[in-house]
């Protein structure tokens, strides 16, 4: 046998902890500048800048307007078409069809989501359905939703709904699947059922995956809008952004095509950055349930 | 002595459940009863189907055999007569704050409404110490707090019995000890029926005033004894009742390849 490891004897002893005001730094505030880089919004913006100035520099050595307008020129003709309010009437075209789609989408994902927790085969339909339709671009079934429901706005709405429906679906249900044994027990403790176990249990359990669905959704439906009005803007009636480029594509006139897609950069990242930024902050960072 | 009439009978109840590949047995045969305003500890290792035990009672699962009656009636689902407290921290609702978690419970089994479930809520966080948190997120409690306020719904609902799965077991020790007093504290205040569910034998005499010992695979009836959480010696035996507990879960060589992780 090994003999016992040999342990160090030493004295024990006790201390007084040292009062706050005898340490040096327990608090201190930040200095400004820490302050100041320490605020993404600033950081993004000089990096906005910096491309601007970037492009500004490329438009001007390069000097041919046809292909590549600089950021100046750009800016003027969005200014321009802003103050005529063609483009704000544009993006207002697009928006409205694409709310509607959107909410379409919406209330069918949820319709569907529910029918797939509640029965085992509403579960098998909609992981089926999701699993085929998901990866088929919702662009490609622009052809026959114009054969069914003929040139116009529905056409547009049907391919919108088809964008939407199956990320917040597939979200959703994943989200609802993930919610946790515990919370499913204490929800069926105090005697919650049915849609009342849904609404408040469920849909709060699962928030933070349904809202990256919804995000998906909106980021899908925005291109899949876009694409759409470039094939067949004008027979939506007045036509939306897309086809306001491609009109002015057609007349060669380049900074308003690069106005265009300014206005759908800037629609995107303000529903990005003001409705779905403040809805996760009022929600799931709020709630400490952020992943 | 005791009452006429016991407040929960269990008799012969087997629990069976299913996993993947197995149909499991998890209790086998157990009776036992619980009066008023008892302590009532369910102990044994893992795999001697204690939890499972609870969770019937819960009325989350149907015995196979034997039955389950709370004040005469029979359990046959879940009920806002008996009310479990989780070892999980997730068992809050994290979008809810620590009042509105313990009105959820009140509101959405229609026990009480308005400003009086508001009355019965915050004096419940009172007891529990939580008055200055209640406006306060889940996330932002640490594990204890969380738990007092997971015993806080439940006690609101003044239950007929509070089930406990565990409650303290995800607590460090120090904590851990800390809720051990302080749900004492509460229970001489309240005098409420609790049936606690624990694997550690410290806790059981502490807690508990009477212990059931469940042997495992499947879980048995082993013993039931009194405790009065001091720890004492026996007359009979000259024996401490933790070496007592000890002796008995522990005399027979417990099988190594538990694969069935389940309390």
């Amino acid at each position: 046998m090994a003999e016992r490891p040999a342990v160090t004897a030493r004295p024990e002893f006790v201390r007084e902890a040292v009062r706050e005001h005898d340490i040096g730094v327990v608090l201190k505030p930040l200095t400004a500048w820490e302050r100041i880089w320490g605020n993404g919004w600033l950081r993004k913006g000089l990096i906005l800048t910096a491309l601007a100035l970037l492009w500004q520099a490329y438009g001007s050595y390069l000097n041919n307007p046809l292909i590549l307008p600089t950021f100046g020129s750009t800016v003027q003709s969005f200014a321009e078409r802003v103050v005529t309010g063609e483009l704000p009437g544009k993006a207002w075209t697009s928006v409205k069809v694409l709310l509607q789609g959107y909410a379409i989408g919406l209330v069918l994902a949820l319709a569907f989501t529910i029918a797939a927790i509640t029965t085992r085969i509403g579960n098998d339909l909609l992981e089926l359905l999701t699993a085929m339709l998901n990866p088929l671009p919702a662009i490609a079934l622009l052809p026959l939703a114009l054969i069914w429901l003929g040139l116009g706005n529905p056409s547009i709405i049907f391919v919108l709904v088809h964008a939407v429906m199956w990320p917040i679906a597939l979200n959703t249900h994943s989200g609802f699947q993930a919610v946790s044994g515990t919370l499913r027990m204490v929800g069926r403790n105090y005697g919650l059922t049915g849609i009342r176990y849904v609404l408040q249990i469920l849909i709060p359990a699962a928030f933070p995956s349904i809202l990256s669905g919804l995000k998906i959704g909106w980021a899908f439906a925005w291109r899949t809008l876009i694409a759409a009005e470039l094939v067949f803007g004008t027979t939506s009636g007045s036509g939306g952004l897309g086809w306001f480029i491609y009109e002015n594509k057609n007349t060669l006139d380049i900074p308003a095509v690069f106005a265009g897609l300014f206005s759908v950069i800037l629609i995107g990242l303000l529903v990005e950055s003001l409705i779905f930024r403040v809805a996760e902050q009022r929600t799931v960072r709020k709630w400490g349930m952020h992943a | 002595m005791a009452p006429a009439q016991p407040l929960l009978e269990v008799e012969g109840v087997t629990l069976q459940y299913r996993t993947r590949e197995h149909l499991v047995t998890a209790t086998y045969r157990v009776c036992f009863e619980v009066f008023r305003s008892d302590r009532f500890v369910l102990l044994g290792p893992s795999g001697c189907g204690k939890s499972t035990l609870l969770k019937a009672v819960g009325g989350y699962l149907k015995p196979v055999e034997g039955s389950i009656r709370l004040k005469g009636g029979e359990v046959t689902r879940p009920g806002r007569d008996r009310v479990m407290v989780f070892q999980e921290f997730d068992q809050l609702l994290p979008w809810k704050t620590v009042k509105q978690n313990v009105l959820f419970g009140l509101l959405a089994s229609g026990t009480l409404s308005g400003p009086e479930a508001e009355a019965r809520a915050m004096a419940y966080i009172e007891k529990v110490n939580l008055t200055g948190f209640a406006d306060a997120y889940p996330h932002t409690l640490s594990g204890g707090m969380k738990q007092r306020v997971a015993i806080a719904r439940g006690m609101a609902m003044e239950p007929d019995i509070l089930l406990m799965d565990e409650p303290f077991a995800a607590l460090d020790a120090l904590t851990r000890r800390k809720m051990q007093d302080e749900l004492l504290r509460l229970w001489e205040d309240t005098g409420f029926t609790i049936l606690f569910v624990t694997h550690s034998i410290p806790e059981a005499v502490r807690i508990g005033n009477r212990i059931l010992l469940l042997s495992p695979h499947p879980g048995q009836v082993r013993a039931e004894l009194n405790s009065d959480g001091q720890d004492c010696e026996d007359q009979a035996t000259g024996k401490r009742l933790s070496d007592r507990i000890h002796g008995m879960l522990f005399s027979e060589p417990v099988p190594e390849d538990e694969t069935v992780a389940h309390g």
